[in-house]
């Protein structure tokens, strides 16, 4: 394999893993409370598709990425408001949102599929994108992947160091006891889960103005679900997410590798790795049922209200 | 002014099936404002979406055509939900289905016999349930969780049909579609009515009503299943093997949706093309929700949801609007579902000061 290839495949890799970095992030943090959604599907094309229009109406890139964020945060509330509010089952609450999502991002988009944008172009650090390989990979992107950069920091600073990465420890692992200290868990889960939406969005934003500068139906095929096994793969740690959304990254443009070494597969079979990969992980890592229950938070998915 | 909820106690049977009823209630008004705002006349759009596609036989034999994959596939989840296993997989068991099918079909075009046609049904129904039953073998055996290995089979799934009809089942005289070639009569379910498209997996549809509602109220492995999704460990302590639970209703509920692939493929449409379904094993996750999980709810909800592919079809030549209103209001319906489910363990109260914390308090729902 030539250098080039190589050069392109990680450059690639990061690309492709950039919006499942940003989702699983969120995911990552809502499920540190306690509170499983599974609309990030949802949230993502909602993103996708209000960041898209936005930014084709006023021309203006980042107030698409703006909206794209608020978009995850509006469809995240609904869920925050029936999940928590209502202490409706997460597990199909999140399910609804993302049937929701999947429509309204539809109907809302439907008479902007394939109208061309001028998305995010990438940016060369210099000198620092000059070096082999890596270069290319991590100084020549576009700058909301940079953006993704710093938020993997800022989440990873949040969840380890800082008092409020503590609050949301106590939260997911034993709401009750939080409570009785006098934490308010009940808005600590809703920022958390604002917090899951508005990184969503940010996802959908990244594919619908970054990745393909365009809107298609569904286009986000399945990442929001990837991000939720993400998180399991990582064992609910930060530092394994960024790992992992890499990973499966890679696992996403393993058709560039086939093409590179001179293999005819059929591209629908390619398209079929991420998701195996994604299983086998799944396998790999809930095999051992005492460790999964280890690392996941105690509280993880169940309801809670204040006096029970 | 704030709405806070107090416990009742017990569920409310009442509100059990009252609120399915508001959900539905509280769709169509925010369908009504959507369309006000939208510029279309609220009423006048619903008439085109929920009353205009019933105007005729052919229009519930439409009905029908499409009720019987969503019925098919929500009655199999509401084996599996109701053991609290998340097959959110119909959609690929009915895909796989269809494949496995056709891949017989399209090499028995000349048949004359009628086994033709069940060697098909039976192939797809065995697809799906071995789609499924991939699930059942990752969660027992490697505890993997059914959710995400249900919705990345979907995926999977969906390649794999995409493969097949531009590879090996593509109609070598096809002029390059991807397609199939049509299947022979043999392998064709008949027509119920001469020149409408209601076929004869109207007979399976009912057939798995009543197989699944005695399953469910009447069987002893109906309460196994019911108890291992109140209680794992009750189930556990009472000698129930979850195991084999889980695979036989994961098994079922793949065989079911594998039917309703292959009954698409070998009914109204004849051939295998890449949209088979356009969604139906989505919608009957919502519709077994709405339908309470119970085998008779699913028939009025299947209708419903039928109703609303239907009426989308015919918003879009009628009022010109997206076809995807079908999937907003399904999403939509499933969202006042869960929100008014709290009206079953709590009781309402308007309050225009707050005098006792209250257990539950929210500012009243913004509208959506």
């Amino acid at each position: 394999m030539d250098m080039d290839l190589l050069t392109n495949i990680f450059y690639a890799m990061i690309r492709t893993g950039t919006p499942l970095l940003l989702v699983a992030l969120g995911e990552l943090v809502c499920e540190k409370t306690g509170v499983l959604n599974l609309g990030q599907e949802g949230m993502m094309l909602f993103g996708a598709v209000i960041g898209f229009i936005v930014a084709f109406a006023s021309g203006n890139l980042w107030l698409g990425v703006l909206f794209a964020c608020l978009a995850g945060v509006l469809l995240s509330l609904l869920f925050a408001m029936v999940a928590l509010g209502f202490n409706a089952n997460q597990v199909a609450t999140g399910l609804a949102l993302t049937i929701f999502g999947v429509g309204l991002s539809s109907f809302v988009g439907a008479s902007w599929v394939g109208k061309p944008l001028a998305g995010f172009e990438p940016i060369a650090i210099p000198l620092l994108s000059e070096i082999p390989v890596i270069g290319r990979m991590l100084f020549a992107q576009d700058l909301l992947v940079y953006l993704s950069f710093a938020l993997f920091a800022l989440v990873a600073w949040v969840l380890l160091k800082s008092r409020i990465g503590l609050i949301i420890q106590a939260v997911g692992e034993n709401p009750n006891a939080a409570s009785a200290m006098g934490l308010p868990v009940l808005r600590v889960r809703t920022l958390a889960v604002m917090f899951g939406g508005g990184m969503a969005g940010l996802a959908g934003g990244y594919m619908s103005l970054a990745y393909t500068p365009m809107w298609a139906e569904n286009m986000t095929a399945g990442r929001g679900w990837i991000a939720l096994a993400l998180v399991v793969f990582a064992s609910w740690r930060v530092s394994r997410v960024l790992l992992g959304a890499y990973l499966f990254g890679l696992a996403s443009i393993l058709h560039l590798v086939a093409q590179g070494l001179g293999l005819a597969i059929p591209g629908n079979l390619l398209a079929m790795l991420p998701y195996v990969a994604t299983i086998l992980v799944l396998v790999l890592l809930s095999r051992d049922a005492i460790r999964t229950r280890l690392y996941a938070p105690v509280s993880l998915g169940q309801p809670w209200q204040p006096g029970h | 002014m704030l709405l806070s909820l107090q416990p009742r106690g017990e569920a409310s049977r009442a509100m059990l099936w009252f609120s399915p009823l508001l959900a539905a209630l509280l769709t169509l008004l925010s369908g009504a404002l959507l369309f006000a705002l939208l510029g279309h006349p609220p009423l006048e759009t619903l008439k085109v979406l929920l009353i205009d596609p019933l105007g005729d036989l052919y229009g519930v034999s439409e009905l029908l055509v499409k009720a019987l994959p969503i019925l098919l596939c929500a009655l199999g989840l509401a084996v599996v939900y109701n053991a609290r296993i998340w097959n959110i997989g119909a959609e690929g068991q009915l895909l796989i289905g269809a494949l496995a099918g056709s891949a017989l079909a399209v090499n028995i075009i000349d048949w004359d016999s009628r086994w033709a046609l069940v060697l098909t049904l039976l192939l797809g129904t065995l697809g799906g349930a071995a789609w499924a039953g991939l699930c059942a073998w990752l969660k027992t055996a490697f505890n993997a969780n059914e959710i995400l290995t249900s919705i990345m089979l979907n995926y999977i799934a969906l390649n794999l049909l995409l493969f097949a009809v531009h590879g090996p089942l593509k109609d070598p005289e096809g002029f390059n579609f991807p397609e199939s070639a049509m299947f022979g009569d043999a392998t064709r379910l008949p027509e119920l009515i001469e020149g409408l498209r209601v076929h004869g997996g109207f007979y399976f549809a009912l057939l798995a009503l009543v197989v699944v509602w005695v399953l469910l109220q009447k069987s002893f492995l109906g309460f196994q299943i019911k108890v291992l999704g109140l209680d794992k460990r009750a189930a556990g302590f009472v000698g129930f093997r979850d195991k084999k639970l889980v695979w036989i209703a994961l098994l079922i509920s793949g065989g079911l949706a594998g039917l309703a692939g292959v009954a698409e493929v070998a009914g109204p449409i004849g051939q295998l093309v890449p949209q088979v379904s356009p969604g139906y094993g989505y919608a009957a996750i919502t519709v077994a929700f709405l339908g309470r999980l119970n085998p008779i709810g699913i028939v009025f909800a299947s209708l419903l949801m039928a109703l609303l592919y239907l009426g989308g079809e015919n918003a879009q030549m009628a009022a010109n609007l997206p076809q995807s209103i079908t999937q907003l209001f399904q999403g939509m319906v499933l969202f006042f579902l869960l929100a008014c489910d709290v009206l079953i363990l709590y009781r309402p109260r308007l309050k225009l000061w707050a005098r006792k914390p209250a257990l539950v308090s929210a500012k009243e729902a913004p509208a959506t």
